[in-house]
Formats: structure tokens, sequence, C-alpha cells
């Protein structure tokens, strides 16, 4: 699954521009990694410190995971649309630390996905944002 | 948590690139004043696109225009000398229509703005105002500028 992820991802140009990158799948989870970069910065820091990344970026990190794990529970490629995201801040990523976003689906069923999911920087008990989500599958509809 | 550079755009521009932000910046926004307050704009670029054929504009991009577009209208009011922090406490965020390889315009309506909470909706779209690509409701915590919360 990782090389196929990995492709998928480099085909994918929002993707790209972010940095984010293939972490680990699983059959109704997935992981990906969002690198601390200076252009996902919302928040500048003082005197040439490190700035707080952008939650909107943590948005984008979340957004595209949890289509990643419906994904991999679907066991085959479909075309998705998230219906709704929801995510809580609990606290500012760390300047400088890369942000993990896993997802597990809750429930699958044949059309809509409910996933669950959160994001931290280094310590999975301490996470920086809590999702909740619903994916659903579109086979050209929506569009 | 400062927007301060975005607070001083703000105040002293009608119309401009919404620069001193880098994420605001790789996404390409633009901003405007207008009578409704503060509108956004994201012309389409390459570097936006989230599912390559047929090309559909990222989720996380549009979510990421409409959590500015709550800022900015947070800070809309604000006077360059006392900007509050505000963090973002939660988003929900709904997509209603695929995003298409155009310009998107968000522009966010603070429902109710307490003394350490506020409540904003936003709503994006494309060509056509009245079909909105996606609706957001955003809490955000506002410090103040002496760092009272």
């Amino acid at each position: 699954m990782k090389p196929v992820i990995d492709q998928f991802m480099k085909a994918i140009p929002h993707i790209r521009e972010l940095g984010i990158r293939y972490s680990g799948v699983g059959r109704d989870w997935a992981e990906l990694e969002l690198p601390w970069a200076e252009r996902l910065v919302a928040y500048p820091g003082d005197d040439g410190e490190k700035g707080i990344i952008a939650s909107g970026a943590i948005f984008t990190l979340m957004d595209s995971v949890g289509g990643f794990s419906v994904q991999a529970a679907r066991r085959r490629p479909t075309r998705i649309a998230t219906v709704d995201l929801r995510l809580d801040y609990l606290r500012p990523a760390r300047p400088g630390e890369t942000v993990v976003g896993y997802s597990k689906v809750a429930k699958l069923t044949k059309s809509v996905a409910f996933v669950r999911g959160y994001a931290h920087d280094g310590d999975r008990d301490d996470p920086l944002a809590l999702m909740s989500g619903c994916f659903m599958a579109t086979a050209g509809a929506k569009s | 948590m400062n927007f301060a550079p975005l607070a001083a755009l703000l105040s002293t521009r009608h119309s401009g690139v919404l620069t001193g932000i880098p994420y605001a910046e790789t996404l390409g926004l633009e901003f405007e004043i207008d009578e409704g307050g503060v509108l956004l704009r994201m012309p389409y670029r390459k570097t936006l696109i989230g599912a390559p054929s047929p090309p559909r504009l990222h989720g996380g991009t549009v979510a990421g225009l409409m959590e500015i577009a709550c800022m900015a209208a947070l800070l809309r009011d604000e006077t360059v000398t006392s900007v509050p922090a505000l963090k973002p406490i939660d988003v929900t965020v709904d997509y209603l229509r695929a995003g298409q390889p155009e310009t998107t315009y968000g522009r966010a309506t603070v429902m109710r703005r307490g003394r350490r909470v506020a409540n904003v909706r936003v709503e994006a779209w494309q060509s056509d105002p009245g079909a909105p690509i996606a609706a957001a409701r955003m809490n955000v915590m506002i410090v103040g500028a002496d760092g009272a919360a």
C-alpha cells in the first residue's frame, strides 16, 4: 500500500505544496505527516524564532488523512468527497515540530464513512487537535 | 497568536495581497474591504488542486481561506494599537459543492463577539455567490492585547 499511496500523494499538487507525506496505513486507518515549514506559518515568531503553523494547514492534513483512511477501508480506489469535517484545536502545534495526523474509520456504509482522528506533534497522548468527519463516495455526484 | 500584520493591513488599505502571514501567501490570498466587511479572494493556482482529474480544489485550501476570513472579520474593527490575540477553538466545515479550478471567495459574519469567545459563520463561493461551495462555523478565543483573557 505504501508505494501506491506515495505515488498517489505526489500527484496531488496541494499535498505536495504543503509538504504532507505518508506515514502509515492499515485496514481502516491512515497516518500522514506535516513537517514544519515557514510557508505554513500563520503566527510568525519573534526575532527569527520559528512561528506557529496555521490551523488551516492542520485542517488540510486532517482532511487528507481522513480521506486516505476511507480509501484504505474501502479497499479499492473510489472517488470520495468530504461531507463535513470538524476540528477541535486543543493547543497550538509546537514550532519546528512535525505534525502527525491519524484517522480511523468508525463506520463504513455503502456511501458514507464516519471517521474520527487526532493530530499530535510527537506524543500521541498529548494531541493538539481532535477530528470528527464524514465522507461520501461520489462517483461523479456533487460536482 | 498575534495577527498584528493582518490588522495593520486591513486598517490601512482597502484591497491587495494578504502579506505578513506566510500561510496566506502560500494560498495566494487577496483581500478587499467593501460595505459588507472583508472579502477574501483566492485566485486559482495549480498548487491548490487536491484531485487531479478532473481538477478540483483541495478542501483544505477552502477551509484555510475560511479560517483566515474569520480572523479578518474579527480584526476588522480593531485599531492597530490594540490587536487581540486570536486562538481558534474549533471549526466545522460543511462541503456543499466541489471546488472548481477558479477564483474562490470567502466572507465571514461575526454572529456574537463575547468578551472571551467569538462565534463566526463563513461562506465560500466561486462564480455564483448564491451557490456556496462550503460553509463553516468557527469559535475563536479572544485574548486581550494586554494579555488578559
